[in-house]
């Protein structure tokens, strides 16, 4: 099967990967060689939402921990490939029924063996109700999911997991799904200790991993730092080349780039608004600016009824067409992102620019107006309604790019628009989630795993978890369903893009554009690479 | 005196219970859904979400969500954040912090606000009362993320005088360039409240007897002018201890610091009661205590008031 | 009369020091030179007819006051602007074209655009009304609740001081956010956002600062020798209060009014910045300035303008202030 091969070719990736930056730190400059591998690189964070367990961590701030602090069966190169770290295979024949083996031999950083028991317990622990985990939704597709996530439910044994032997074990989902492998290296995905079953809050705390850092003595201080000391037990693609990693809390990027100037921080993942005009003047050689595995879209509700049926349609169409998508690029942004042509990153596989239909998100006045006006003819905009767009505007830069957006509709489409402000994320979701959006909204989508999939079924599917707008269509429902079937990662990407197509056609959201990170270093240490979503390789990073 | 400071402590009981209720209930009231936040716009298990309810008493009316929060408060319990943590250790940790730097701050404002209040009062009209009034006008007219962000980029990083944010432990030295930010508008209050009431006494007719009498000018104007003129300062500056505790966010955000005014903030942001109830209850001594020490100082500054 | 007896322009005699103690205290008598101190002037009264109020004498001091003619005419300006902003700008500041984002001045754009593409002039212009409604509108607001009831506690004392001055600490301990986030959200505010209800905000939250120094400044003249001159003439305690107490106790509340004014406006800037100030329909300078915080670097000039407005503002509130304290002071008028 197509998997299996996978996982030898992806074995013999990280046996290149791993030559290659023996002999001097990947493509390019040869400078990654000299470095020091004793010095502690400084980086910025933010505190961690929750207790570091890994079905309960869902931000940024606590995944970059995480991701340092444990390694899953698979995990993710730079580009995004997946590459084996603890398992040694991943075999499945239906995309439904999955045998896992493990590599013998890899420890905690306290010494306990990893087994298959270690996986089924962690997954187990991280989908059972009573122990009220954020990501236990992750674990959906798994065969009995339905049972031991019920309301009040005591059960914690998913009937899909079944242990063979000490290195091998066997996952059944609950339907066929092909990406089912690439979501493995998601943070939900990690083993866990059986120390940390006894006491998981303090665990949280000082959490025990596999990855190639562990928490140093006392190391989380708590909104001020959080140290970690390379895991000596580690073996794999990820080690360490420098001693160690410390993140400052910052709750602001204004400071922590004022910080990387003064070259007190080293790396800085997040330029602020007021230092995106100057930071490749600012770092000179010292800035990166790539896209990620993120997209920021706009969601126009299906549920409001100046946006349902056949004018519906064509309104959508044409607020995505009165969207100079370029010129808020250059000019609220300067420069720093790419105009999207569809629904996903172009970082992930299977990404596809030029998708039939995707002419609806090129800029044209004139014909976004026309298509306005047939639009009025069959179901007239209300006197005087302003199109307004809900975003909470807590975390900077968001103010700047929906105003620009909303000049630009008012003036193209010859109604009114404008920003609506909301104060703080909790108001944003509750009018989010209870339906009562009077207007369009802010929206994005930060991928957990590089899959077309994920940017699709969690967003547009019927019902799913993520639909902001209520967007349904069986036909969209169909097609995805029919991709997740697909035997293999390509031919499912094939059905992923048809599916863009009947989107592209509904418009659910106006895709904008897609992320990109711009993330600056210190003087004090070498060349610094940005992962597929745009995390810094924290371990790959060199002091001078 | 005593029974004056005795009565004033047994006020605190009311004010305490008061502030906690109203902030508790404006927290409660605030739309929005905390559990909704928690989940980062992601989906979450329905079973998940009712058993975070449960935890925070989200699911409870308010009296019954108050009542618990108080039976808590009786066994020094303040609850817990979102997060998990104690919010005693939380603000255990963040309120050393920002006392400093209020206090700082507050040195700063009372030290320079008096000093240059009293030239410009002395010398009205002439060119350093206009430079003082010209420099207070900038500091009104120029929000303070503004202001804090230009001198954090001109001092922390062009001229490299000071480290551009706090460090974690947040020592004295570095907390310099965040306190005189943060004290820079009511710098301008404390200046022109002096100014005013210099300009004022001068022509007292206690300041003719001491000149009469043939005090040097600088005794006339330290001992008399001065003692009787700082009561609106005082007054001023009383106030103030509790707003630049509680009104630091803009000035803990730019430097980074980590104490209450971003702890409130986020805290608020999160609909997280039980940190936001906790914080103000603090405030809330701070500020009737502040008042007690002033009108204690009124005493002190003006023998004809007396307490009984 | 009173700068003539400083000591610098004083005959001075000097009167040796005690013998036997070695004090470096100086003793120093002054005595006025009788040719030069018109005493048949400062004895005589004016009898030529009722004495003036205090606000009447006031008014008469004020309006011979350079600094008042100065302030009263910018003010009246700035207020001309706020009624009529057509009369100053023809351009439409709500014209945006993204193009034109932070452009330079141009003919017919003075001081060019913002990183929005508006004009700076014209939303300078049309942002004076806003701004200058929320500043005049809550200093009064603050000054009616917060004068009141910081001078019937300082006055009265007692229980009833406890009581306002309680109120006063709670409301003051509670953040200006975290009641202005909740209030804003209440639907009877939500539906109708616009100046009134940030005023109200505003208030709300601001005025204990104003009933905390006019408390301190009432208590301190409370027990003045003419308030209880007043009292044994046989006014009320009430009458005495308003009468000489309050004229009295203005200077500081002046002082911290006049310079809240410009607070105000900056603080709606802050609710602005939050996402729970004015709509973004409405324009002030306020909202202008905390939306150039991440052009100051490049675009100085977009904080600059809104920023000079706003100084312009207080400035003229400052120095009208100025001039009404003076002007209420018996002690500093000049004969």
């Amino acid at each position: 099967m197509r998997l299996s091969r996978t996982s030898q070719a992806l074995g013999l990736a990280v046996v290149v990967a791993m030559s290659l930056t023996a002999c001097g730190g990947g493509a390019g400059e040869n400078t990654n060689a000299t470095g020091d591998a004793t010095k502690v690189i400084t980086a910025n964070n933010t505190e961690p939402q929750n207790g570091l367990l890994p079905a309960n961590t869902n931000e940024v701030g606590g995944g970059k921990v995480m991701d340092l602090l444990f390694s899953g069966l698979v995990s993710y190169d730079a580009k995004g490939a997946t590459v084996n770290e603890i398992a040694d295979s991943i075999e499945t024949k239906d995309s439904q029924n999955y045998t896992i083996k493990i590599k013998s031999g890899k420890v905690f950083s306290d010494g306990t063996a990893i087994t298959a028991q270690t996986f089924v317990d962690a997954w187990n622990f991280g989908a059972a109700a009573k122990n009220a985990q954020l990501n236990s939704y992750f674990f959906e597709s798994i065969k009995g999911y339905d049972k031991v996530s019920a309301e009040g439910s005591t059960e914690d044994k998913m009937e899909g997991l079944k242990v063979v032997d000490d290195s091998t074990f066997t996952v059944e989902l609950a339907q066929p799904e092909s990406d089912f492998p690439l979501r493995l290296g998601y943070t939900a995905f990690y083993p866990l200790p059986a120390s940390a079953y006894k006491d998981p809050k303090a665990f949280g705390q000082n959490p025990i991993g596999n990855g190639p850092y562990k928490l140093a003595e006392g190391g989380w201080k708590h909104d001020v730092s959080i140290e970690l000391i390379p895991n000596d037990k580690y073996e794999g693609p990820q080690k360490a080349k420098n001693g160690g990693v410390t993140f400052t809390i910052f709750n602001n990027p204004d400071s922590a780039y004022t910080e990387v100037q003064a070259d007190n921080l080293d790396i800085l993942d997040q330029v602020p608004p007021s230092g995106l005009q100057n930071f490749k003047t600012d770092f000179e050689g010292r800035n990166v600016n790539q896209p990620y595995a993120g997209n920021a879209t706009m969601v126009l509700p299906s549920y409001m009824p100046e946006f349902k049926g056949e004018a519906g349609s064509m309104r959508r169409q044409a607020i995505s067409m009165a969207i100079d998508r370029q010129q808020i690029i250059d000019k609220i942004f300067y420069g720093n992102k790419k105009a999207a042509t569809e629904f996903t990153s172009p970082v992930i596989d299977g990404y596809e620019a030029a998708l039939p239909g995707s002419e609806a998100l090129k800029f044209d006045a004139a014909k976004a107006k026309a298509l306005w006006e047939k639009a009025d003819a069959i179901d007239p905009w209300p006197a005087g309604k302003v199109l307004t767009i809900t975003s909470n505007i807590d975390g900077a830069g968001n103010k700047e790019y929906i105003t620009a957006m909303a000049n630009q509709i008012a003036t193209n489409l010859g109604i009114k628009a404008e920003l609506n402000p909301i104060a703080s994320f909790k108001e944003m979701r509750a009018l989010v989630n209870e339906k009562k959006l009077t207007g369009a909204s802010r929206a994005g989508w930060q991928a957990d795993y590089p899959s077309l999939y994920n940017f699709l079924g969690p967003l547009y599917g019927t019902g799913a978890g993520s639909n902001d707008g209520d967007y349904s269509n069986p036909a969209f429902d169909a097609k995805l369903k029919e991709g997740l079937a697909a035997t293999s990662v390509e031919e499912g990407n094939k059905i992923f893009n048809q599916a863009q197509e009947i989107l592209l056609k509904d418009m659910p959201v106006v895709p904008l554009w897609y992320q990109a990170v711009q993330g600056v270093w210190s003087n004090n240490v070498n060349t610094v690479e940005f992962g597929w979503n745009g995390v810094p390789l924290y371990y790959a990073v060199t002091a001078k | 005196m005593v029974m004056f400071t005795l009565r004033r402590f047994l006020q605190l009981i009311p004010v305490f219970f008061g502030a906690t209720l109203l902030v508790y209930f404006l927290v409660f009231a605030t739309p929005g859904d905390p559990i909704a936040a928690l989940s980062g716009g992601k989906p979450m298990a329905p079973a998940v979400e009712a058993a975070l309810r449960a935890q925070y008493n989200l699911d409870q009316p308010f009296w019954i969500q108050y009542g618990l929060y108080l039976k808590n408060l009786v066994t020094m319990n303040l609850g817990q954040t979102f997060s998990g943590q104690e919010v005693a250790a939380v603000i255990a940790r963040a309120y050393p912090v920002t006392a400093r730097l209020a206090i700082m701050a507050l040195v700063f404002e009372a030290f320079f606000g008096v000093l240059f209040g009293v030239i410009a009062g002395l010398r009205k009209g002439k060119l350093f009362d206009s430079t003082v009034l010209v420099a207070s006008l900038l500091v009104i007219a120029v929000p303070t993320f503004v202001l804090g962000f230009v001198l954090q980029l001109v001092v922390g990083v062009q001229l490299g005088w000071a480290k551009p944010t706090v460090s974690g432990s947040a020592p004295w030295n570095e907390l310099i360039l965040p306190a005189v930010v943060l004290g820079l508008v009511s710098l301008a209050y404390v200046i022109r409240l002096t100014r005013a009431s210099i300009s004022e006494n001068m022509n007292a007719d206690y300041v003719r007897t001491a000149t009469a009498k043939g005090l040097s000018r600088r005794r006339v104007v330290v001992v008399h002018i001065l003692r009787n003129s700082l009561i609106p300062v005082v007054t001023f500056l009383g106030a103030d201890l509790g707003s630049l505790m509680g009104g630091a966010i803009v000035t803990e955000g730019i430097f980074n610091v980590p104490g209450i005014g971003n702890l409130l903030y986020k805290a608020i942001l999160k609909g997280e009661s039980a940190t936001v109830v906790a914080v103000v209850g603090i405030l809330v001594i701070v500020f009737v205590v502040a008042n007690l020490v002033v009108d204690l100082l009124y005493a002190v500054l003006d023998p004809r008031i007396r307490y009984v | 009369m009173s700068e003539k007896l400083t000591p610098e322009n004083e005959p001075r005699i000097p009167v040796t020091p005690r013998l036997g103690k070695k004090s470096t205290r100086v003793i120093e008598h002054f005595v006025a030179p009788l040719e030069e101190t018109p005493l048949a002037a400062v004895d005589s009264v004016s009898e030529g007819g009722a004495p003036l109020s205090l606000w009447a004498e006031a008014w008469r001091n004020l309006r011979k006051q350079p600094l008042f003619i100065i302030s009263a005419l910018l003010i009246l300006l700035v207020i001309v602007v706020a009624i009529a902003p057509q009369w100053f700008s023809s351009v439409d500041p709500t014209s945006c074209p993204l193009a034109d984002s932070a452009e330079g001045p141009r003919a017919g754009h003075p001081l060019g655009f913002n990183l929005q593409g508006c004009d700076v002039y014209a939303r300078m212009i049309h942002g004076t009304r806003a701004s200058l409604m929320v500043g005049i509108f809550t200093t009064i607001g603050v000054l009616i609740i917060g004068g009141t009831m910081g001078a019937l506690a300082g006055y009265y004392g007692g229980w009833l001081d406890a009581i306002l001055a309680r109120l006063g600490d709670i409301f003051f301990a509670l953040p200006l956010i975290l009641g202005a986030i909740v209030m804003m959200q209440l639907p009877a505010f939500r539906d109708n956002r616009s100046i009134w209800t940030v005023v109200l905000v505003l208030v709300i939250f601001g005025w204990p600062q104003i009933a905390r120094i006019t408390r301190g400044a009432v208590i301190e003249n409370r027990n003045a020798d003419y308030v209880t001159a007043s009292k044994a003439l046989g006014l009320s305690r009430f009458s005495a209060l308003v009468k000489h107490v309050i004229p009295n106790s203005l200077a500081p509340i002046i002082v911290v009014a006049s310079i809240s004014l410009g607070t105000f406006i900056v603080a709606e800037a802050t609710l602005s910045f939050l996402g729970l100030g004015l709509p973004p329909s409405i324009m002030s300078w306020g909202n202008d300035i905390s939306s150039a915080q991440p052009q100051v670097r490049n675009n100085p000039s977009v904080l600059l303008w809104p920023a000079v407005a706003l100084s312009i503002a207080v400035l003229s509130f400052i120095m009208l202030g100025d001039a009404l304290r003076d002007a209420l002071d018996p002690k500093a008028r000049k004969r």
